[in-house]
């Protein structure tokens, strides 16, 4: 059956698929699903049939592509977890049960990557949530130039985080570095500071580079949010003598509070499996101080241990899964606190 | 909000977004600066923020001494490729999945999301596998193949927002006189939607052009890769040759800001359309 023959009813409603469809229109020429029943109820099963087939139809490349590309690749790299999995050496594959885990927890560098991790995640989001709120509080009032100056700030989006690395990397350069030319010049710095090799300073240098780039998610989420409340509100709140910080923490940030708490949890999912800045621009050194649990497990791979690095994998989607769950349960109590 | 803002308060919000457009335009400026230098003149202090020479030295040592001509013919054939079909792909899984209503609907959509926030790199490995069984390491069409399943889930739910805008009447109407459903799909509706799809594409294309672990994983031959993967493999070494570094950089940045500058307003709104509403 070709694609363009299938004729699909609109859905009638949620959980009303069919039930309430007009009989189906003879399809042209090509098979058609099964003996014609006359009777009403197999001909509605038949319909049903054939709408389901017609779904699929359309859903069918999008599924076996994600199915065989994505989902397959992720169950079976969670099975390696389990199995000694060394593309040096395929010889032996056994089955390890927990050993690769018992080896990660055994190694001293997993609790500095994770502590790296935290760190990496807290300290990038929140100066980008404040300056991001900033950002988008100024620009929520119009003026002229507001479209160009989006599209002007939106640009970092465009670059990979492993360029954005490179382009930090440059910067950071303690000899030709522009940021210590820059700190030089205002009298910040007598001494050129070699911002990468120094472990007290390579985490503050990728920081940098990762919160310049994810300002303009939250500035452009906040926006978004701040522009579906409603002007009344703001209106009823400024006849009733409320300034404009009281209207911001009273009015504002209450009524976008959901959306705003539900972009910190993307965020914080996101940028703790985002290695891609600090793999361009130091590669997890100086002595592991800018590993995050993601760069460790690329380099795991590129070892070639496939075994280990699946079950740092599976650690990371456990430590996220609590994470999200407490963070909801978090969510729910507040809103219910405040009803 | 609404009410009238006060003289010092307008120049604090001026002062700041000029200054946060300052930061944010920088560094593209300085690697822009940097490659235009002469390389000797890279590497020298004090260091000059305007460009008083303009050497093209950069670009032309790097065309000479790598195949960098290759690697973006690699990377428009990839991208291209991969994003035109993810799209169509997206196109009709976004449509299902903002007309119709079936049992396994919301299991669908949570499996589109999922994939948006577990660690690729479980994956890598695996992948790297089942490549090297279907015969397509090292293989353009194998990165196109994987290119299209990344980009599927995002564009799907994407293109599904933009659906949604689209009344249903536009192609019942259509339908009633004679078109097919599919007919009704690509002569009604896409034409009402070709913003939307258009954003979707060039999302796609940036994603594409910009992935970097994919194509390092499986692209060896100097003939397959990428951009991304041969600056990598520029890296790889311990010096940085900066002068034509900073000039590869410029010449990856240029197409996807070009592109990114027209659809922005398109990408931003299929971004927030989901959060906000969710």
């Amino acid at each position: 059956m070709s694609v363009g023959d299938t004729r699909i009813a609109p859905a009638a409603g949620p959980g009303g698929a069919g039930a309430s469809a007009p009989p189906p229109r003879p399809v042209g020429g090509g098979r058609s699903g099964g003996p014609g029943g006359t009777l009403g109820s197999s001909q509605r099963r038949i319909f049903t049939v054939r709408k389901g087939l017609g779904l699929l139809a359309f859903m069918a490349p999008a599924l076996i592509f994600v199915a065989v590309f994505i989902y397959y690749p992720l169950f079976a790299g969670g099975q390696m977890a389990f199995r000694n999995y060394n593309l040096n050496n395929l010889t032996d594959t056994s089955w390890v049960g927990l050993g690769n885990f018992r080896d990660i927890l055994a190694d001293p560098v997993f609790y500095t990557v994770l502590r790296n991790s935290v760190v990496w995640v807290v300290a990038s989001l929140v100066p980008q949530f404040v300056i991001g709120f900033a950002l988008a509080l100024w620009l929520r009032r119009r003026f002229r130039f507001r479209g160009v100056y989006q599209a002007l700030v939106f640009f970092p989006w465009a670059i990979s985080g492993f360029l954005i690395g490179i382009l930090f990397r440059w910067m950071f350069n303690s000899e030709f570095g522009v940021i210590n030319d820059l700190l030089a010049k205002t009298g910040l710095i007598d001494q050129p500071i070699n911002w990468l090799a120094d472990p007290a300073t390579a985490m503050v240098a990728v920081l940098i580079a990762n919160i310049w780039y994810g300002v303009t998610f939250f500035a452009i989420m906040i926006l978004a949010a701040l522009q579906s409340v409603p002007d009344e509100m703001l209106e009823a709140a400024a006849l009733d003598g409320a300034g404009r910080a009281r209207t911001l923490f009273s009015i504002v940030i209450p009524y976008i509070s959901v959306t705003l708490a539900l972009t910190v949890l993307l965020r914080v999912i996101w940028i703790f499996n985002f290695p891609d800045i600090i793999y361009g621009m130091t590669g997890g050194g100086p002595a592991d101080r800018t590993h995050i649990v993601t760069t460790w497990m690329i380099q795991t791979t590129q070892r070639g241990d496939y075994g280990r690095a699946s079950a740092l994998g599976l650690i990371v989607i456990a430590v996220l899964l609590v994470f999200t769950v407490f963070y909801l349960l978090a969510m729910r109590e507040k809103g219910s606190k405040t009803r | 909000m609404i009410d009238t803002e006060t003289r010092s308060a307008r120049i604090v919000r001026f002062g700041f977004l000029g200054l946060w457009l300052l930061i944010t335009l920088f560094p593209l400026y300085w690697i822009t600066v940097t490659s235009f230098k002469a390389p000797g003149s890279i590497f020298s202090r004090p260091l000059t923020y305007w460009p008083t020479e303009f050497s093209l030295e950069n670009y032309i040592g790097l065309f000479a001494k790598s195949q960098f001509g290759v690697y973006v013919l690699n990377s428009i054939i990839v991208s291209t490729v991969a994003a035109t079909v993810a799209t169509l792909i997206a196109l009709l899984s976004g449509y299902v999945l903002s007309r119709f209503e079936f049992r396994s609907k919301g299991a669908l959509m949570t499996a589109f999301f999922v994939t948006q926030m577990i660690p690729s790199f479980i994956a890598l490995g695996p992948l790297y596998l089942l490549m090297t069984q279907l015969d397509l390491v090292d293989n353009r069409f194998g990165l196109i193949l994987i290119y299209i399943a990344v980009c599927i889930p995002f564009s799907t739910i994407m293109l599904r927002g933009f659906f949604a805008n689209v009344p249903d009447a536009l192609e019942e109407a259509a339908m009633i006189d004679g078109c097919s459903r599919i007919g009704a799909l690509f002569r009604i509706l896409v034409p009402v939607m070709k913003p939307g799809i258009v954003a979707a594409f060039i999302f796609n294309f940036v994603n594409c052009w910009n992935e970097l672990f994919l194509s390092v994983t499986l692209m060896n031959r100097d003939s397959n890769k990428t951009i991304p993967t041969a600056i990598n493999g520029f890296i790889s070494s311990f010096n940085i040759d900066w002068g034509p570094m900073s000039a590869a950089a410029v010449l990856t940045v240029i197409p996807t800001m070009v592109l990114f500058a027209f659809a922005s307003r398109w990408i931003v709104q299929g971004l927030t359309a989901g959060a906000v509403k969710g």
